[in-house]
């Protein structure tokens, strides 16, 4: 299962550098940072429930890309699970494609159009308590970045999940240490994140975001560590991972890569993924 | 009218089991007929409107048919980009329901109007605006939302508000006639219909009101034909000049400068965010007061 999600990771990244290369479009940094977190949950035996041949079966588990600036990793990972067309990905933030340069709705597979940060947990929370209060199965997993822990909606939903003991609502939160103009303790330190998230009453773990067995580990839905607490994945993770030039290098929140620069990517990662 | 409207609500979450109350920790003596009897229906999300407003789009995505509530401005101003993105933009069941609309508190404070709210919410894609005018209003509103699919915004008085008509039934969007009186007529937008009724007399004007409405081509038209069939209408909403019901018309008759002369808009200067004191005085203080309306006739 690991090679498959580490073929999976690998094939995400290629696709999301092919997309914001083609389009001339920024936030690939975060897109490659999500990777591997992405490939547990869609790749093959992922966490998820999901069906892409029914985007809207009732059953389905809810996910929400709040860091929407990243989509062309979500976007790829639907395409490789079939959600939408490998061929539509090309279409990547082009004028009249579905798919935006921020996360939209109406692409099979998501379930909110995000961009503006701060929106995706409150959310997460609604859904949470709507299958609490109506008695489904069904898990809601949100994934949030470092930087957009500056948003105080979020610690508005930090507060209220515990509240309402949603165990059944997972927040991911791809820590890659950069945000806009700076690194995160340079901009607003969030440290010490895990402690905080304890004391406003979460089930916290700290995990290597590139690791994918620790994260096919951790991401068990259906067995949150702490019932009756929402549990908060903190994923260290590195902005650009997986292609040297692009590693923990903050201009790559807004640059694309030239096509030398994505020739060369794709040969590093094509050489790793089949290491 | 919030009693009005809780109410109502109450009644139609007996038969209809998608109705949720989301309160931002306001409604204390009012909300409690809707929280005993419904209270897996019910949710205090406290002060945290951004929160509040999210939640109850993701229970709106879960299903239920959500209602947002607590005083003017929290739910609207204090959260507005969670009310267009999550809310509108994915056309969710979600209505917000804003109490002491307008002037209602007036005493607590400018901090505690909304007289931008309108301006701020009719922008949005498929919103359904419903400004009741009295409490009789309120009720046929509110049965017409809890109809309705997608988002809405109920502004609401905040209690005591006189009736201005006879109880009425509101299927749809459109303008009320509640008197007809010669060539002209008061045209009321939220709460002070009851409180402007008698002008209307003094005016030897007719009466109407606009309890539900939306800005699409369909309702456009419906005051084109309304405003055709007047010398003089004029426009009387507890809300600044710019960008409330009346701007609205005024956008609507764009291209029509015959009917544009018909059109009279007697509205809040903005100098009334600077001011306290009962809602009377704030509307006397504001310019909406009888001197002005005659004038607006006379004009």
């Amino acid at each position: 299962m690991k090679s498959e999600f580490k073929s999976f990771a690998c094939q995400l990244r290629i696709e999301a550098l092919r997309m914001v290369h083609r389009a001339r479009s920024s936030h690939i940094g975060g897109a490659l940072s999500m990777a591997d977190i992405l490939a547990v949950l869609y790749g093959p035996g992922g966490r998820l429930r999901v069906k892409p041949t029914d985007p809207f079966w009732k059953g389905r588990d809810r996910f929400i890309l709040s860091k929407g600036h990243a989509c062309a990793g979500i976007y790829a990972a639907l395409a490789l699970r079939g959600f939408i067309s490998m061929e539509e990905l090309m279409t990547f933030a082009q004028s009249g494609s579905l798919l935006m340069s921020h996360a939209s709705h109406k692409v099979a597979g998501i379930e909110l159009s995000t961009g503006s940060l701060g929106h995706g947990l409150p959310v997460g929370c609604g859904l949470a308590l709507g299958a609490k209060r109506s008695n489904e199965p069904w898990r809601t997993v949100v994934l949030l970045s470092d930087g957009e822990m500056d948003e105080g909606s979020n610690w508005e939903s930090f507060l209220f999940a515990p509240q309402h003991r949603l165990d059944n609502l997972w927040a991911l939160i791809d820590a890659n240490g950069i945000q806009s103009l700076g690194t995160v303790p340079e901009v607003l330190d969030i440290e010490p994140l895990a402690d905080k998230l304890r004391a406003f009453r979460w089930s916290v773990i700290e995990v290597d975001g590139h690791d994918l067995e620790a994260l096919y580990r951790v991401l068990d839905l259906d067995h949150p560590p702490e019932p009756g607490r929402p549990t908060v994945v903190i994923a260290r993770t590195i902005k650009g991972k997986g292609v040297p030039l692009m590693e923990n290098r903050l201009e790559w929140h807004y640059k694309s890569p030239s096509d030398a620069q994505l020739t060369a990517a794709i040969a590093i990662l094509e050489s790793t993924c089949h290491a | 009218m919030r009693n009005t409207f809780i109410e109502t609500l109450t009644a139609c979450a007996s038969v209809d089991p998608r109705i949720f109350l989301v309160v931002g920790d306001l409604g204390f003596s009012v909300v409690e007929t809707f929280s005993k009897k419904f209270p897996e229906r019910f949710l205090n999300a406290g002060v945290a409107e951004q929160n509040m407003t999210g939640v109850a789009a993701g229970l709106a995505m879960a299903g239920y048919k959500v209602f947002t509530y607590s005083i003017a401005n929290f739910p609207t101003l204090r959260c507005l980009e969670q009310i267009r993105n999550d809310v509108c933009y994915h056309g969710l069941d979600v209505t917000i329901v804003a109490v002491g609309g307008g002037l209602g508190y007036g005493p607590l404070g400018y901090s505690h109007h909304a007289v931008q709210d309108i301006a701020c919410l009719r922008g949005f894609p498929g919103i359904l605006m419903a400004t009741p005018g009295d409490p009789y209003e309120t009720e046929a509103v509110t049965r017409a939302l809890v109809r309705h699919r997608g988002p809405a915004y109920l502004r609401l008085g905040k209690g005591g508000e006189p009736q201005g008509g006879p109880a009425c039934t509101i299927e749809d969007q459109g303008i009320r006639i509640i008197e007809r009186f010669g060539d002209s007529t008061l045209l009321t937008c939220g709460n002070l219909l009851g409180f402007v009724a008698p002008w209307a007399k003094s005016c030897q004007a007719g009466l109407a009101s606009v309890p539900l409405w939306g800005t699409d081509e369909r309702m456009k038209k419906m005051i084109r034909d309304f405003i055709s069939n007047y010398r003089r209408v004029v426009i009387v909403e507890e809300h600044l000049a710019g960008g409330g019901f009346g701007s609205f018309v005024r956008e609507t008759l764009e291209s029509e400068p015959a009917l544009q002369s018909v059109v009279r808009c007697c509205a809040l200067d903005v100098s009334v965010c600077q001011l306290t004191g009962t809602q009377d005085q704030l509307r006397n203080a504001g310019g909406i007061n009888i001197d002005s309306v005659r004038d607006a006739f006379a004009r």
